[in-house]
């Protein structure tokens, strides 16, 4: 099983964590949510997998680059 | 006149704010979050006051800490610039009954023009041009089905609430219509404060074309002709020019003259902008009517030669139209404005960060205003926008080169900025023909990556 890092394109704010640790993920779906300079950017994972570790919880930072969740994949 | 004015902003609103007091010689007083602590612009204020962290709820938006600040600073005005509180009509009431001027007009205005349901009807009864919609949709979903079916596909969701064109999102049928409506909702609650949306008919290709109108508190209100304002990524506005090309001059003044009209019936008492869409027939549709001073003030400045933040200032202090403009109101030259996001020029994304090199031209005929200098930080906690340039010249294509001459000249680095979309878009032929519409940029970007 591959480990794959899900990172952040953008420096921000989680708005929302919408996937849990255990939840089987599809290519394209939302992980997280965040929110910079008024805008909302889905943090989409491109591969399908488990879902191993959310690594944000709402309101940290996060930078560019940042993984922010791990998938089993 | 006032004697002292609290500045409820930020960045470049704040610093051209400033500068009109200055040049008015009124004492100010410039509010800042932890976050803008050493802005440039702080030094133009007679006192400057901290208001709280960075983020703008916690700050820009806290409407108890500003009203502290002028309780103590002794204040006898407000100017909220544009975004943060500048339409929020309870915060408008508040600085009222404060015992001080909020400098915009009635907070009624702000209310009614806020909504935009309520806008819509209220411009409607007036006479104002307008094209088909809805109602606030209700929580059913066959029922917003059949709203959305009486209007007919495409449809655009739009925040009731809002503006800046955040929550707006098109539906070209109904299979669309469920998940954009639930969207726009979340979007709308969270930016706006109300779930409230609405539907209106898609105009494709439509241009945006603007009419800037000033108004006092005597029932005098007239206009300072159109800006077109079609060049746009994610409904938000790029590229400003005054006045609207390939439109004939009576013709746009006619319509402006038209807006006056229903203004001065209406009884609106300061500055406002009414927005219009331009469908690809030609004909006007009422979009909204925005409370205060717009980002893109700058290009009508430019080509009426009045100053409209001092305009905006005494008209609430008081003053009569007759004594704040000149008898005759004309259009000389043409002016464009661009606007510097820090942004991925692709994606549009947010590229906050430290500006390591940021140098503004300086040629005769540029205008930039800004909240920025080198070494400071562009954070996300607020709008991506960095600067304005504006340029004037005679002719619509001489201010075309001369603005893609200073975009080149900008020394920014750090942040991604849009400068080189700006640019694609004023070199494309679309453009330079006065062909513009709201989906110019998507157009000329995938062009440009073909």
């Amino acid at each position: 099983m591959a480990r794959i890092e899900v990172k952040s394109e953008i420096t921000g704010t989680v708005w929302q964590v919408k996937a849990k640790p255990g939840e089987k993920v599809e290519s394209g779906d939302t992980l997280i949510v965040i929110e910079s300079m008024k805008m909302e950017i889905p943090v989409i994972t491109e591969d399908p997998g488990t879902v191993k570790e959310i690594r944000v919880k709402e309101k940290d930072a996060v930078a560019e680059g940042q993984v922010v969740a791990v998938l089993d994949g | 006149m006032f004697n002292k004015v609290v500045v409820a902003n930020r960045g470049a609103v704040a610093a051209r704010v400033l500068r009109a007091l200055n040049e008015m010689g009124l004492h100010s007083v410039a509010v800042y979050s932890e976050a803008d602590a050493g802005a440039p612009y702080l030094a133009m204020a007679s006192e400057t006051c901290a208001i709280g962290p960075a983020p703008a709820r916690e700050s820009y938006l806290d409407q108890d800490a500003l009203i502290d600040v002028l309780r103590r600073s002794h204040a006898d005005a407000l100017h909220p610039g544009y975004g943060f509180l500048s339409e929020n009509a309870a915060f408008a009431q508040k600085v009222t009954q404060t015992g001080v001027r909020f400098i915009g007009p009635s907070p009624q205005w702000i209310e009614a023009m806020g909504h935009k349901t309520r806008a819509r009807g209220l411009a409607a009864r007036y006479g104002m041009p307008m094209s088909q919609g809805s109602e606030v949709l209700p929580a059913d979903a066959q029922a917003i089905a059949a709203a959305a079916r009486a209007i007919g596909f495409p449809v655009l969701v739009k925040p009731a609430g809002g503006g800046g064109g955040i929550g707006m999102l098109p539906a070209q049928d109904e299979a669309q219509l469920t998940q954009a409506v639930e969207r726009s909702r979340s979007m709308a609650a969270r930016g706006f404060g109300t779930a409230d949306v609405y539907l209106e008919r898609l105009i494709e290709r439509p241009r945006h074309v603007e009419f800037q109108v000033l108004a006092d508190a005597h029932g005098a209100a007239t206009h300072l002709f159109e800006r077109d304002c079609s060049t746009q990524r994610r409904n938000q506005k790029v590229i400003e020019e005054a006045p609207a090309p390939g439109i004939e001059r009576n013709r746009a003044t006619a319509v402006a003259g038209q807006i006056a009209d229903i203004m001065r019936k209406m009884g609106y008492d300061n500055i406002g902008t009414v927005e219009m869409l331009m469908g690809v027939d030609g004909c006007f549709s009422f979009l909204e009517m925005n409370t205060r001073l717009q980002v893109e003030h700058g290009v009508t400045e430019e080509v009426t030669g009045v100053d409209l933040v001092q305009a905006q200032i005494r008209s609430a202090a008081g003053e009569k139209l007759a004594e704040i403009l000149p008898a005759r109101l004309e259009v000389r030259g043409h002016a464009i404005q661009a606007r510097v996001y820090a942004e991925d020029p692709r994606s549009f994304h947010p590229s906050p960060g430290k500006l390591k090199v940021f140098r503004p031209p300086r040629d005769p005929g540029v205008r930039v205003e800004t909240g920025y200098a080198e070494g400071r930080d562009v954070t996300p906690h607020y709008d991506p926008m960095i600067a304005k340039v504006i340029v004037h010249a005679p002719t619509r294509a001489r201010a075309i080169e001369r603005l893609c001459g200073a975009l080149e000249a900008f020394e920014i680095q750090g942040p991604k900025t849009n400068i080189p979309a700006a640019l694609a878009v004023l070199r494309s032929e679309p453009f330079r023909a006065g062909r513009v519409h709201t989906g110019l940029i998507a157009e000329v970007l995938g062009q440009t990556a073909n």
